[in-house]
């Protein structure tokens, strides 16, 4: 059963990124932010409801789009903004940017911006965890670009062989920089594609933060009594284009009337009309909630805004 | 495999007796110094697994893992599936959670199916997350040769990650290195490529019995000269053992250098020799373009013009696939006749 306090905790992390998103968007026309932004707007409630069910212990592997996937598990946003303006006090001392985020002490040894990269390592790492004897369980973020990928099938069919406590979790927001799934895909079963490794699967509506809370939980619950792997396909929609701030609907490959379908489903949305119905939130609140959270980020950037440049010396730091 | 079998009598037919440059009292093969520092290494340190295609069948690596998942278990020991990239994934993700994965690849060409999880990730991981964590990760490959091994099941591919930062590359010549480095390796906790050749399997050797570890970077003066400096890695550390020996008998005096690792590589006791000799021939089993002798002779080039007295010559392999036929494969590999000529070339 879900506390109130869980549901606040949900609702807040899910906003934090939202907000973070929008005011990278507010600031990155400046040029101030020299790195490739992969933005997670319309996808928070999966990082969200997995992370909910994760301790520090537990260890997250995330993508080029790995914003949210860092909050959520608990990754320090000051760090995190520091990092996007290229500053000495970043999470990865300003030599990886945002699509490569590091929080050790918060079980994220660091994100990977090649397309399936991370899932052979968290599959690793989850080997690592069975070999200490912990119940604890490592997690491969994904979306439907690294399904593609060979390294999937070889991960899974590793962590199936072996029992290994990791969660497979795609993110399928239909479009691989701009080539869309079924363009790409003989059929639509990412979830299925695990079965014939002994990795269970299941597809959840990725819009919807407490389906994919209850999902995680039973995958994550099954890994910690070592039963072993699972995958998860949660479907879901960037609002924005592959990178960068824009909506890209002038492409071609996407219409408006697509993303404005999808933006009537945000998950932020959804999931508020849910508190308020339920009698978790209300006005008063949820006022109160948005305006703390609105000045962690304004203070994020502040902080960013005002570190100090990367020292010309750790050019040549930690080499070996 | 009779395959295996025909390689190591081949193996017989390299006439040195070069060895570690410590008298242990001991002898055993290249073969057992491996499988020695990995029983160590498992014994020693519960972080510690050994996993490939083949660690626990009956050629178990070329006799090189042999016995080690009865002694320490099949969690600790084990076969895998034919996943290459996400088997070094797997390497990159356990260090990262704190073990010291061991891989070995039966064949270095297979490492190609690789390279993502080598270069894009254990490479990078330490600089461009600022040295938070380190990727303790050891890849053993070894080089095939003969018996038609052909162009996918011989590769010398060490330009390929000598060139890349964020890796080491050790290639021991000797049984004491092969255990020397391999103990340095686990130790030093950074991303390994650990190049070992097939025809060194058999090459016996002193090698202590208690662990210990040789120190990276640092090249080893295998014979002493004043003619003419060989640098050599692996395998040609051997042929270029028997060039000397042809070579002293001609009047010519060789100093032979054992770079052991090429990355970090030994750039003083390089520069060091030619001061001395001003003549330079360095060889190495990888193809002529782009490779480590190239890369050495540029070095050289750069930090060293004044010494030289003549152009530095390479010995390699020929820029061409390895050919399958007897007869073109015992053309394409250099030899210690190739590099006595290149010096007598250089001392006529």
């Amino acid at each position: 059963m879900l506390t109130k306090e869980n549901k606040l905790n949900m609702f807040s992390t899910a906003y934090r990124i939202r907000r973070l998103e929008e005011k990278i968007c507010e600031v990155y026309g400046k040029q101030e932010i020299k790195t490739p932004v992969h933005l997670y707007i319309g996808e928070e409630a999966i990082a969200t409801g997995v992370s909910q069910n994760l301790v520090k212990e537990d260890l997250i592997f995330s993508t080029h789009r790995s914003h949210g996937h860092y909050l959520a598990k608990g990754g320090n946003l000051k760090n995190m903004v520091a990092e996007f303006y290229g500053k000495e006090n970043g999470c990865a001392g300003g030599k990886g940017g945002s699509m490569h985020l590091i929080d050790v002490e918060a079980g994220i040894p660091g994100s990977t911006a090649i397309v399936g990269g991370g899932i052979p390592i968290a599959t690793g790492a989850a080997l690592a965890l069975q070999l200490k004897g912990t119940d604890k369980v490592a997690v491969a973020y994904f979306g439907d670009g690294a399904a593609d990928e060979g390294v999937l099938q070889e991960s899974m069919n590793f962590a199936g062989l072996k029992n290994l406590p990791i969660i497979f979790v795609c993110e399928n927001n239909f479009y691989a920089t701009n080539s869309f799934q079924m363009k790409r895909h003989a059929d639509d079963n990412i979830y299925k594609r695990g079965e014939c490794y002994k990795v269970p699967g299941e597809l959840v509506d990725g819009n919807d933060v407490e389906a994919v809370y209850h999902t995680a939980k039973k995958a994550i619950e099954r890994a910690r009594r070592g039963e072993g792997p699972s995958l998860i396909e949660a479907k879901t929609y960037r609002w924005k284009g592959h990178v960068g701030p824009d909506e890209d609907t002038n492409l071609g490959h996407r219409t408006n009337e697509e993303l404005e379908g999808w933006k009537q489903r945000c998950p932020i949305k959804l999931y508020r009309e849910k508190l308020f119905k339920e009698g978790v939130l209300d006005e008063g609140s949820y006022q109160n909630l948005k305006r703390e959270i609105d000045n962690e980020v304004e203070e994020a950037f502040e902080f960013a805004y005002k570190s100090n440049d990367v020292p010309m010396e750790n050019m040549y730091k930690h080499l070996f | 495999m009779p395959w295996t079998k025909i390689l190591a009598e081949n193996n017989k037919l390299i006439d040195t007796d070069i060895d570690g440059d410590k008298k242990a009292g001991r002898e055993i093969t290249y073969r057992e110094a491996l499988l020695e520092a990995q029983d160590q290494l498992l014994a020693n340190d519960s972080k510690v697994f050994v996993y490939g295609e083949g660690v626990d069948d009956a050629g178990s690596i070329f006799g090189s893992t042999k016995g080690l998942h009865e002694k320490y278990g099949i969690k600790r020991v084990f076969d895998t599936p034919l996943s290459e990239s996400a088997l070094t994934g797997v390497a990159v993700g356990a260090a990262l959670a704190g073990m010291r994965p061991i891989l070995v690849h039966m064949r270095m060409d297979f490492l190609l199916l690789t390279l993502d999880q080598i270069i894009n990730h254990a490479a990078i991981w330490h600089y461009s997350f600022s040295g938070q964590i380190k990727v303790p990760v050891i890849i053993r490959c070894i080089v095939g040769r003969g018996w038609g091994s052909g162009p996918q099941h011989s590769q010398s591919l060490e330009a390929l990650l000598y060139h890349v930062p964020g890796l080491r590359v050790y290639m021991p010549a000797t049984p004491y290195d092969a255990k020397g480095l391999m103990m340095e390796a686990v130790k030093d906790g950074h991303p390994t490529i650990f190049i070992e050749h097939r025809w060194l399997y058999d090459k016996k050797g002193q090698v202590p019995e208690a662990p210990y570890s040789v120190e990276k970077g640092k090249g080893r003066v295998v014979v002493e000269g004043s003619d003419v400096t060989i640098v050599a890695t692996s395998l040609m550390v051997h042929e270029s053992a028997t060039a000397v020996k042809k070579l002293a008998e001609e009047g010519i005096k060789a100093e032979l250098i054992d770079l052991r690792t090429i990355k970090p590589l030994d750039e003083d006791i390089i520069l060091k020799s030619v001061a001395k000799t001003g003549k330079l021939v360095v060889t190495d089993y990888g193809w002529h373009t782009g490779g480590v002798a190239s890369s050495i002779s540029c070095m050289v080039s750069e930090k060293g013009f004044s010494s030289l007295r003549k152009p530095v010559k390479r010995v390699t392999c020929p820029d061409i696939p390895t050919p399958t036929a007897h007869n073109l494969e015992a053309a394409y590999y250099p030899s210690a006749d190739d590099v006595a000529n290149a010096v007598r070339e250089l001392c006529s």
